[in-house]
């Protein structure tokens, strides 16, 4: 982990989020709600070489686990992306980030006219189709949602 | 076959020989007064207006010697001011046995079945689905032609909006039907419904036609729905694009003498009069068939045995 391409300083302890689509890392820090209120510490790379020659950004964030639906939230813009769990300077655990079946009440319709954006009280409900590149299907009103979805995120 | 409470909500909730079942069960009841519903209620919760489907659930219900109990559109608009659907679903469920919804959001009638226990039959739910109006269609056609596999089968209009169409296209898939979707170019079938048509199980060809010419001597059935002016930027434009679908003898001379015409209605004059009469209409047929799909539907989900 000394190696150059560390090109941010090692943290303790925290997350780091790796592998996510190049230019996507500020929207992995909105979904984190990290803005000028929040007082984590935080990293940015953006648009870093990786090991398969394309291009990735990275976010690392000190003294933090992530959340299941954060994770859920990261994997519908970033479907690629790897959540490191680091402990004392080293990775203690390490997975990809992956949709569930079904996701619920972390993205909301993106059809104006679905009951599911009424004040009826249901919860936002996607089965996903596909994974990479996400592709998701509203329970309710059958709509289809792909490409950026980062407007849509709750 | 018994469907014991079942919701109505999406044709696509329907397999191919459960779809056959309710075809030949609506052949079955087509006609006939009984009383195997009697004591049972039908509520009618309709939020937009409508005539054909409202009352042929009302004539469905009462030829089955079952009750109904209606709120108007604009009864449930002013109860909709103050309570959610959720709501209005829950108390509804308390003077009936199953409820006819129809509602402007898309996914209502699935929203509905999940807050009560009685079944939910999608009477319309936005642009989305359609389910019974969706059978009564499949209905005419295998009525007509006795088998449905195998048909060659045109579709003419608004393929990318109308709710109709959207709904009968799959099913018809389904049933390695050939279909010829015909259409101006701008209001053509979206793309992931093209996809889903052309589904690696499916025998039937899909192909993309702008005029109903090309492909009228090919057709056993000819399914027409409304190009609407709403759809155009500018109402000439609209006027040049729907004129030259209109369906008329002339062009019907050159079909096969037992293609049949089929229209959701209500039709503005996407079919000239003079077909009324000929032996090719079949929409008024095919509106009365939704008494017979409606009373199978019924017996189905409330009979008892
Ligand atoms: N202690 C640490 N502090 C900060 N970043 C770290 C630390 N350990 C690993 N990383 C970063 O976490 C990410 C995951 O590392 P690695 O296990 O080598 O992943 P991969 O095989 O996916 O590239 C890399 O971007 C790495 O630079
Ligand atoms: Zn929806």
């Amino acid at each position: 982990m000394s190696r150059k391409e560390l090109r941010v300083r090692k943290i303790k302890n925290g997350t780091v989020i790796d592998h996510i689509s190049p230019g996507y890392a500020l929207k992995v820090i909105k979904i984190l709600e990290i803005d000028e209120k929040s007082n984590d510490i935080v990293s940015i790379a953006m648009n870093v070489p990786s090991s398969d020659g394309e291009k990735k950004d990275i976010v690392k964030v000190e003294d933090r686990e992530l959340e299941s639906n954060e994770v859920d939230k990261i994997a519908l813009i970033a479907p690629n992306a790897t959540i490191n769990i680091i402990e004392d300077y080293e990775v203690k655990e390490k997975y990809d980030v992956e949709l569930p079946r079904k996701v619920k009440d972390v993205i909301k319709c993106s059809n104006n006219n679905c009951i599911s954006n009424t004040r009826e009280p249901v919860a936002y409900q996607f089965e996903i189709k596909q994974k990479s590149p996400v592709r998701l299907k509203c329970i309710y009103c059958k709509n289809i949602m792909e490409g950026d979805l980062s407007d849509y995120l709750l | 076959m018994k469907f014991n409470d079942r919701d109505i909500v999406s044709i696509n909730d329907f397999s191919k020989k459960e779809i056959k079942e309710i075809l030949e069960s609506a052949e079955d009841v087509e006609g006939e007064k009984k009383d195997i519903l009697e004591g049972k209620v039908l509520a009618n919760l309709f939020f937009e207006p409508s005539t054909r489907t409202r009352l042929s659930f009302e004539t469905a219900m009462k030829q089955l010697g079952g009750k109904v109990i209606s709120l108007s559109s604009t009864q449930a608009s002013s109860i909709s001011k103050g309570e959610s659907l959720a709501d209005t679903v829950r108390v509804i469920e308390g003077y009936s046995d199953s409820i006819v919804l129809r509602h402007p959001k898309e996914g209502a009638a699935k929203m509905a079945s999940k807050f009560t226990d009685n079944p939910i039959i999608n009477a319309g739910d936005g642009s989305n689905e359609h389910p019974t109006q969706t059978l009564t269609d499949l209905y005419t056609i295998w009525k007509e032609k006795k088998e449905i596999t195998g048909l060659n089968i045109g579709v003419v209009g608004d393929l990318k909006y109308g709710r109709t169409v959207h709904s009968l296209l799959l099913p018809l898939a389904d049933f390695d039907v050939n279909i010829y979707l015909i259409s101006p170019l701008q209001l053509r079938i979206r793309k992931e419904s093209m996809e889903q048509l052309k589904g690696e199980e499916k025998n039937g060809f899909v192909e993309e036609k702008t005029s109903v010419e090309e492909v009228i001597e090919e057709l056993d059935v000819l399914y027409v729905t409304r190009i609407q002016k709403e759809r155009f930027a500018e109402s000439q434009e609209y006027e040049k694009v729907a004129g030259s679908y209109k369906i008329d003898m002339d062009l019907l001379k050159k079909a096969k003498d037992d293609i049949i015409l089929m229209h959701p209605l209500p039709r503005v004059d996407e079919i000239s009069p003079e077909v009324d009469n000929s032996s090719y209409a079949r929409y008024f047929e095919q509106s009365a068939n939704g008494v017979a799909i409606r009373k199978a539907l019924l017996e189905l989900i409330l009979g008892e045995e």
